[in-house]
């Protein structure tokens, strides 16, 4: 393997990895928080069974996403040092702001795991809310830094190096807004609804136990309010790509002409070598209308550019596609749920709701991982949008191939064992919860 | 002098110091429980792993910290250290990673498995295959990442990593600035730093006086290395790291310095002798920070000798000054939360 080719699959299999952790540092404390604020509130037992339990998974989950985050901070230099070097300036701010954030939700954690007979019952619950405003602040930071990369603002270029600086101005690059607010919603509606789910699976055998219920009208509920306001938000993204990175979503849509009233593609393989869409069902003018409220609005094709210039097209189309999918399904389950809660004015624990919803646990993941790929993938090959190519910030170190694998198999080890304490933790719960039911 | 590169400096020694004083001290704890060993084996890693689950995910950012710090303030040095240095951090990398799941997997792998057998009680839960295993594992990176931390420190301060100024380019061959003597010396300098600040935290946790007595030798054991380890380091930096070396002989600050460490040092060790444990867990933070300082200092002005020095390898005035701000802001928030954090966890048993 080429070692630029082993660089970028070191990258792009460690966010990947680390994603899934970080999501869950952000997204579980709002839950349990929610849960615990019920069990002062209410006083009932199982709320707090609830907020503990979680915090159980949390521990393993948020663990693994400390030291995977770790491993990323380090792989910027040890893989793109060019980038590095070139960038770490301007968009120090966030990352700076970033080591703030995760001091907060370190030590506050620290205190909300293990600190429940330690401190009162209300300086535990804020420690609770510090740990999900803290979380939740690091994910938008490092996403503005992210954001950077798409659409870099805050300095100029003169023979060749920055000048003028403006770290502010970089932070609040015109992509930051879009894609921490599409972020954040996704953390929550794929944690929310993978926590739901596994209640629901739970629930299926046992409907009438209280632990399982309460866990799961929280989690729904979060996954619910999510799944309707994230295609809002995603299409604020794709209103913003339009404007500054036309090529991106081209190759989202398979667009290869320059066209007025250009249609939406559901499906569909681009070709790369015919330069053409084939095999998807298109809906007349929809993207324009999308875009630029307007049904014969112009949207820029990829035969634009030189090909050189033009990202992986078939890639970014189908994991757009994956996404929107994922998030079309999780739109309905929350809908269906909201409906079938008026109605019956309570629980919705229908069978085949419960299974519909424990079919979902991945799906918020998945749209996770997918919506990266467009937004990465759809930037190359440029690591800075026009300005640096990857190859060009790639570090000299040969062999990447071995720290490619290493990585790959420790992370692999890593998943196997958090999915089988993961088990073992949700079985133990449910023996908990069988007792908590008879209370 | 007293330009914003050498305030940022400033800021990344003082938490390369207070990284190595808690986090080092958490991998210290890590060395101790391979030698948990005797009646009391089962107790002294009980010991350490309450010691250290509540905090150790804080103790660790203070890495991030000094890893932001430098790449934002002092690009080219990240890009030269990163690249040069390459293999050592790597398994720097999988060390963290490895101790820190470890650790976690370790207490809830027997947590959760010992609730399904209510009978099991908790000594044989401890010596149970599952714990024994991740024990092993979360031994081993403990020992692998202070050594790795240190062979990186040291290899910087050997002055052979050469970049030239005007493109950023280094040259290297990945391998022969740490691969050898005096960066290795550091490295297991650096873990017997951590096993003597472990072992001095760990006699003060505990109210049983026999576990006590075994952190107590513990320590005695450590701090003789840790003298002998800075014996062997300060010879190999003749050959080995030849600015340091003029750093830290030839002035009179040096001498000063010199022996104020040692004073510091030999007292710590007869505060232990004595059992005067909160003496002892004043004093060997004292001495371990003065080495690092040392060290820090003795490597002005260059950061990455010998061609990067702070001044020529610092990011722009208006870059430094926002991440000062930052800094600052930064300290008042979350100081106050640190100490809160070590008020909750270790606050009581002085009471
Ligand atoms: C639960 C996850 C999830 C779901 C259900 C959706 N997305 Fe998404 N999407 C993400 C999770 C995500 C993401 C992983 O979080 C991304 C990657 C980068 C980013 O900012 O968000 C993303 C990126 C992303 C981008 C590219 C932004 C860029 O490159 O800067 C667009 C245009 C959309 N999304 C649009 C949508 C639309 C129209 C959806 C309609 C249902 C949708 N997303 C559902
Ligand atoms: C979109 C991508 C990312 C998001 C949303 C995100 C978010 C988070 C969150 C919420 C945490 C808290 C810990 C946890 O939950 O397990 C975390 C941990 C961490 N992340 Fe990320 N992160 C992302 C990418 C990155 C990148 C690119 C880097 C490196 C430059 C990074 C570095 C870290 C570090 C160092 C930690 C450990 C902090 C600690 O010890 O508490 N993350 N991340
Ligand atoms: C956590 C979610 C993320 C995922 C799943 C992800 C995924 C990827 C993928 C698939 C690539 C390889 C692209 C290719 O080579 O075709 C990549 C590259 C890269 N990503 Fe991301 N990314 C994420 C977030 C971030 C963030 C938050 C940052 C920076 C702050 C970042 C920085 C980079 C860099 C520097 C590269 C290498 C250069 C390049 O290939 O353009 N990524 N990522």
């Amino acid at each position: 393997m080429e070692d630029l080719l082993a660089a970028r699959a070191q990258m792009a299999m460690s966010l990947a990895f680390h994603i899934i952790f970080a999501s869950v540092g952000m997204a579980m404390p709002l839950l349990m928080v929610i849960a615990e604020a019920l069990w002062l509130k209410t006083g009932a037992k199982v709320y707090l069974l609830l907020a503990k339990q979680w915090a159980k998974g949390t521990a393993i989950l948020f663990a693994v996403g400390a030291v995977s985050g770790t491993v990323l901070s380090f792989e910027l230099g040890l893989l793109w040092p060019g980038f590095m070097n070139y960038a770490g300036p301007i968009i120090g701010m966030p990352f700076s702001l970033e080591g703030l954030a995760f001091f907060l939700e370190a030590i506050f954690l620290g205190i909300y795991l293990y600190g429940w007979e330690r401190v009162q019952r209300y300086a535990h619950w804020f420690a609770g809310v510090m740990v999900l405003i803290s979380g939740t602040l690091s994910g938008i930071f490092v996403v503005t830094a992210n954001a950077w990369m798409n659409t870099p603002t805050g300095f100029s270029i003169a023979n060749g190096t920055v000048t003028d600086i403006n770290p502010v101005a970089a932070m609040l690059n015109p992509s930051s807004f879009s894609q921490c607010l599409h972020m954040c919603l996704a953390a929550f509606l794929a944690v929310a609804f993978a926590t739901a789910g596994i209640h629901a699976y739970y629930l299926r055998r046992d409907r009438s136990n209280i632990f399982h219920r309460k866990a799961f009208a929280i989690a729904l509920t979060v996954g619910s309010v999510m799944a309707l306001l994230q295609p809002i938000s995603g299409d604020i993204s794709a209103k913003r790509l339009a404007k500054h990175q036309p090529i991106k979503l081209a190759a989202m849509e398979g667009q290869w002409e320059t066209v007025h009233g250009a249609p939406l593609r559901i499906g569909g393989i681009p070709f790369e070598e015919f330069e053409e869409t084939r095999y998807a069902i298109e809906i007349p003018k929809a993207l324009s209308f999308l875009v630029h409220a307007d049904f014969n609005a112009k949207i820029m094709g990829l035969k634009e550019i030189p090909k050189e210039n033009r990202p992986p097209v078939a890639i970014v189309h189908i994991a757009f596609q994956l996404m929107v999918a994922c998030g079309i399904v999780l739109l309905v389950a929350g809908c269906l749920g909201g409906w079938l809660a008026w109605r019956r004015k309570s629980l919705p624990i229908e069978g085949w709701y419960l299974r519909f919803v424990t079919l979902c646990t991945p799906l918020g993941f998945i749209a996770i991982e997918a919506g990266w790929t467009v937004t990465e993938v759809g930037r190359q090959p440029w690591v800075i949008y026009n300005i640096m190519r990857t190859a060009d910030a790639v570090t000299p170190m040969p062999h990447l191939i071995v720290p490619f694998l290493s990585f790959t198999v420790l992370y692999i080890f890593l998943s196997i064992i958090v999915i089988i304490l993961l088990r073992r933790l949700f079985r133990s719960t449910l023996a908990k919860a069988v007792s908590a039911g008879k209370i | 002098m007293f330009e914003f590169e050498f305030c940022i400096a400033g800021v990344m020694l003082i938490s390369l110091i207070l990284y190595v004083l808690t986090g080092g001290a958490d991998f210290g704890g890590g060395i101790w429980d391979v030698f948990a060993t005797g009646a009391r084996a089962n107790a002294q890693r009980k010991l350490i792993t309450e010691a250290i689950a509540p905090i150790w995910e804080a103790n660790h950012v203070w890495l991030i910290v000094i890893v932001v710090l430098l790449f934002v303030a002092f690009p080219p040095a990240f890009a030269a250290i990163s690249t040069a240095l390459h293999i050592p951090l790597t398994l720097m990398l999988i060390g963290i990673v490895l101790r820190g799941s470890a650790f976690v997997f370790r207490t809830y792998d027997v947590k959760e498995a010992g609730e399904h057998e209510p009978d099991r009680n908790e000594e044989r839960e401890q010596s149970g295959p599952a714990y024994r295993r991740w024990s092993r594992v979360f031994a081993g990176a403990s020992i692998i990442t202070p050594i790795m931390l240190g062979v990186t420190l040291g290899a910087v301060a050997t002055g052979t990593i050469h970049v030239n100024v005007e493109n950023g380019q280094v040259d290297t061959d990945f391998v022969s600035s740490w691969l050898a003597p005096f960066p290795f010396a550091i490295g297991f300098f650096t873990l017997t730093l951590c096993a003597l600040l472990a072992a001095v935290y760990l006699t003060l946790e505990t109210e049983d006086s026999a576990l006590q007595e075994d952190f107590r030798r513990r320590a005695l054991i450590a701090a003789g290395s840790v003298g002998v380890m800075a014996w062997l380091s300060f010879m190999l930096s003749a050959e080995g790291a030849p600015t340091i070396r003029r750093g830290l002989s030839s002035s009179t600050w040096a001498i000063c310095f010199h022996i104020i460490t040692g004073t510091v040092s030999v007292t710590g060790m007869w505060a232990i002798w004595k059992r005067r444990f909160r003496l002892a867990s004043a004093l060997v933070p004292i001495q371990v920070g003065l080495i690092i300082f040392g060290w820090g200092v003795a490597q002005y002005p260059y950061l990455v000798a010998p061609a990067l020095t702070f001044s020529n390898s610092a990011a722009p005035a208006v870059v430094l000054r926002l991440l000062l701000i930052i800094v600052g802001v930064g300290a008042v928030i979350v100081l106050p939360a640190f100490y809160y954090l070590y008020v909750v966890f270790k606050g009581r048993r002085r009471t």
